[in-house]
């Protein structure tokens, strides 16, 4: 365990040298200046900006100045927000994002669930359409419609809920509604299947038999090893909602990170791309890590022995 | 398995706790004191549509901060209901007999720490934006203050700057020449004063929190939450603080118009801008307004290219499009056609006429006007198809508007091909600089409230020409008007240089000059909205029973 521990964290460093180099070289390959007001800059004043910041040097120079300060956990001042460093700027914004999309996945995780076992205990009946027909409505409309919707309706018309801004817990409900419709949609569908295949094995036959109650067999048998297979998805789902944000948190005006990167990447604002790639990276590198751990205390099938690991 | 649960809800629970403090909700608990003594509550609520990267007034580069430190901050003039500069902090303003130097003489007045704003908190401003060659270094160089253009240059010290305080309360100004432009150009943000020892205290830190900057204007912020909004409040101890009839204003950061909306409909902020799909629907609306912009977009030749070279492809090319149905049935976002380079409504004359309606339109006909035109520029370079490409950013208002020129150039003038390029903006950009397009389709916005802004980027070799354009008539008549005291003959002389450019030359073709469709709640009064610098004023605005 411990050998295959220290491997895994020297690949994920190994990934992550890969993505900043990768991400560093193919930056350099957008047109344009990261500088403001490009439009009414002299030729003059762009060779001296060139010059301050390092920008005249060339690419490869450039580069090990980057990595060395990264060593250091340095990831440098924006170039849009003058005075502003990196990691301050991914700090502010990453507490709003992140708590949307935590609340998203817990909404999410609920009301697939319920819908999930509903459908598979009354598998065939009115109750099973109903929620497989929810299911799919929530993975097809896009979670945007969905947001512009709920803005509306609810809170134009209904006044039940604040339209925007970032007021307040009542603020976040809307946006994680929206963001949850994905996570219903793919938790509730897995569910059903996977109860409907555990239904169908003879240790539930077996537990029946012992003269279990119907309620008994489900919660203790069925929904446990039905859940495994969904703990293991809702990892990556945990990172993609988080970054994936941007349209969300445009419409409900959340001052969280997804907007910041696309405009990071509009504007040219070198530090800011990288800082953000190299954050998302390691985040989602981290949790497929934790998710290979914890699938291992879940199930007892999947050990890391040396020689072995995947 | 029970204990197991109730731990990890407790571990969730506290994780919760912990998300919710990181999250910078901002403050909007408290409440507004509604019907103090009977009187209206003077609060106003807009929406901005980003954050503001820096209130520090020598490094401001966007139109959302010089709005912040146009109503927080006073320089020695600012600008009126109608775009022209009036004293602010100076009391009096003296020109030598050559109008190249000029003293100024400051009224009392404090910064919220206290201190009084003195001449020396203008030199170190001014010579702070030189010393870091900031984004609008170049306003010194228009102004044409002393030594402004060599420091950019790097041949000179910042510190040998023309400006200089003599005593507390008075400031002395040299410049390179008469500049009649200078007056206006004091208006900008960037001509702010800074408080020396302040600055230095925060270091680099300064003006990044509502708490790193200090005020003299109208207004104090009193809370600035990044990407979130910020606050104004009344400051009590400006100069003329009578004056000042709103209390508070509170801005919110909204990127999405439709957001805006919504937010408008549920009372939350006074005034939005429209989105141009949102137009139709509120356009009966009797809070619906239209407010013409200076933004001027326009078609770059490059005048190189052996047929947009000629002066009647470029008259033709300018006559068989249809602007009118650009703006009405394409864009539909309260822009307006232009049929010159100075755009409508934004400078008037000694006598109190529009610089439009003086000098008319230009490369306007019909059709067949412009087939003639056409057909004689292709005889003179002796071709008969004509394929050329149209340089565009890849945003799709551009994409639009390049699709509705290729249809109307294809259609009305016979052997036309135009092919469009579209890629990123910052390239567009760097495709025009090095005039390597046949077409480009570019924009401009005004620095100052002039029309030379307009009309001197054509110089040889300026740095805003980008398309090879040369008459000497138009280098000189730009020379001579820069030094022109008497504001008469110097209109006229503007006047003529756009008559130059556009009758003479056609050097472009001029398609349309922004504008945006708002919401406004009626009982705001006052809102000044510049088309220059900062955007707004709110110093005169109030809001009525």
């Amino acid at each position: 365990m411990k050998r295959y521990l220290v491997k895994r964290i020297g690949y994920m460093l190994v990934t992550l040298f890969v993505i900043v180099t990768i991400t560093f070289f193919l930056m350099q390959l957008l047109p344009g200046t990261p500088f403001t007001n490009p439009e009414k800059l002299t030729d003059q004043q762009m060779t001296i900006l060139n010059a301050k910041y390092g920008l005249d040097q060339p690419v490869g120079i450039q580069y090990i100045r980057y990595l060395g300060n990264l060593v250091q956990g340095d990831l440098g001042y924006s170039f849009q927000h003058e005075g502003r460093t990196v990691s301050s700027m991914i700090s502010d914004r990453i507490g709003p994002s992140a708590f949307i999309g935590l609340q998203a996945l817990v909404f999410g995780a609920i009301i697939g669930l319920v819908l999930g076992i509903i459908s598979a205990l009354k598998h065939n009946s009115i109750f099973d359409y109903g929620s497989v027909a929810i299911a799919v409505i929530g993975m097809s409309i896009p979670s945007f419609v969905f947001a512009a919707l709920l803005q509306y309706y609810v809170g134009v018309k209904l006044e039940w809920l604040p339209v925007a801004l970032w007021e307040g817990y009542s603020s976040t409900i809307l946006p994680s509604f929206a963001l949850s419709v994905t996570v219903t949609a793919t938790v509730a569908r897995f569910i059903r299947s996977e109860m409907l295949e555990v239904l169908g094995q003879d240790y539930v036959i077996t537990a029946r038999a012992k003269g279990m109650t119907e309620n008994q067999v489900i919660i203790k048998h069925v929904i446990r090893n039905a859940l495994i297979p969904v703990v293991t998805m809702l990892g990556p789902l945990a990172v993609s909602i988080m970054t994936g944000t941007l349209v969300i948190e445009k419409i409900f005006s959340v001052p969280g990170l997804g907007e910041q990167f696309t405009l990071s990447i509009l504007v040219l604002d070198y530090s800011v791309i990288m800082g953000i790639t190299i954050f998302y990276s390691a985040l989602f590198i981290f949790v497929v890590f934790l998710v290979d751990i914890i699938y291992g205390f879940l199930d007892p099938r999947i050990t890391y022995k040396e020689g072995e690991s995947a | 398995m029970r204990k197991k649960i109730r731990n990890s809800a407790l571990t969730l629970g506290m994780a919760t706790a912990l998300l919710l403090s990181g999250c910078n909700f901002s403050n909007s608990t408290e409440k507004v004191d509604d019907d103090k003594d009977n009187k209206v509550n003077q609060t106003l609520n807009v929406t901005e549509p980003a954050d503001v990267p820096t209130l520090d007034s020598t490094k401001a580069h966007d139109g959302i901060a010089f709005t912040v430190l146009n109503n927080v901050n006073e320089g020695l003039y600012r600008q009126d209901e109608n775009n022209l500069p009036i004293k602010a902090l100076a009391t009096e303003h003296k020109e030598s007999e050559d109008k190249v130097v000029h003293t100024f003489t400051l009224r009392d007045s404090k910064w919220s720490n206290g201190e009084p704003v003195t001449a020396k908190d203008f030199e170190f401003a001014w010579k702070r934006v030189m010393k870091d060659n900031s984004p609008y270094a170049f306003m010194f160089v228009t102004a044409g203050i002393k030594n402004a253009e060599a420091i950019l240059n790097a041949e000179k010290d910042a510190d040998e700057l023309g400006i200089k305080a003599i005593d507390e309360k008075t400031l002395e100004v040299t410049l390179e020449a008469a500049n009649p432009l200078f007056q206006t150009l004091l208006t900008f943000p960037t001509f702010l004063p800074q408080n020396q020892k302040f600055v230095e205290e925060k270091g680099d830190q300064y003006a990044l929190e509502a708490d790193g900057i200090l005020f003299n204007g109208p207004f104090k912020l009193v809370e600035w939450t990044h990407e979130q909004g910020w606050k104004y409040e009344k400051n009590e101890d400006y100069w003329d603080a009578k004056a000042v009839k709103l209390d508070n204003i509170n801005v919110y950061v909204v990127k999405d118009p439709s957001t805006g909306t919504n937010l408008y409909e549920t009372e939350k902020v006074d005034r939005v801008e429209l989105s141009s799909a949102l137009v139709d629907q509120y356009k009966d609306d009797e809070n619906f307004q239209t407010l013409k912009e200076s933004g001027l977009v326009f078609l770059r030749f490059n005048h190189k290219h052996p047929v947009l070279g000629n002066k009647d492809v470029r008259k033709a090319i300018n006559m068989a499009i249809d602007k009118k149905g650009l703006t009405d049935v394409i864009l539909k976002d309260g822009s307006s056609p232009l049929n010159g380079v100075v755009p409508a409504g934004f400078y008037n004359s000694p006598d109190n006429k529009d610089y439009r309606e003086l000098n008319g339109d230009f490369n306007t006909g019909t059709v067949k006007e412009a087939q003639e035109a056409w057909a004689k520029g292709l005889k003179e370079t002796g071709q008969k198809d004509v394929t050329v490409s149209i340089n565009i950013a890849d945003s799709d208002d551009q994409k639009k508007v390049a699709e509705y020129i290729q249809a109307q150039l294809e259609d009305n003038l016979p052997g036309f091909k135009l092919e469009i390029k579209a890629v990123p903006f910052a390239q567009r950009l760097e495709i025009e600089k090095a005039i390597e397009y046949d077409l480009s389709l570019s924009s401009w916005g005004p620095d100052y409230s002039d029309p030379m802004t307009y009309l001197d980027m054509w110089l040889k070799g300026g740095s805003a020409n980008r398309m090879d354009y040369y008459n000497p008539k138009l280098d000189e008549l730009v020379a001579k008007a820069r030094t022109e005291s008497d504001l008469t003959k110097r209109y006229q002389m503007l006047l003529d240089l756009e008559k130059i450019l556009l009758e003479e030359d056609a050097a472009i073709a001029p398609l349309y000059q922004e504008g945006e469709s708002i919401l406004i709640r009626e009982k705001i009064n006052g809102v000044l909205v510049h088309p220059t610098g900062a955007e707004f004023t709110y110093k005169w605005a109030s809001i009525k029973e």
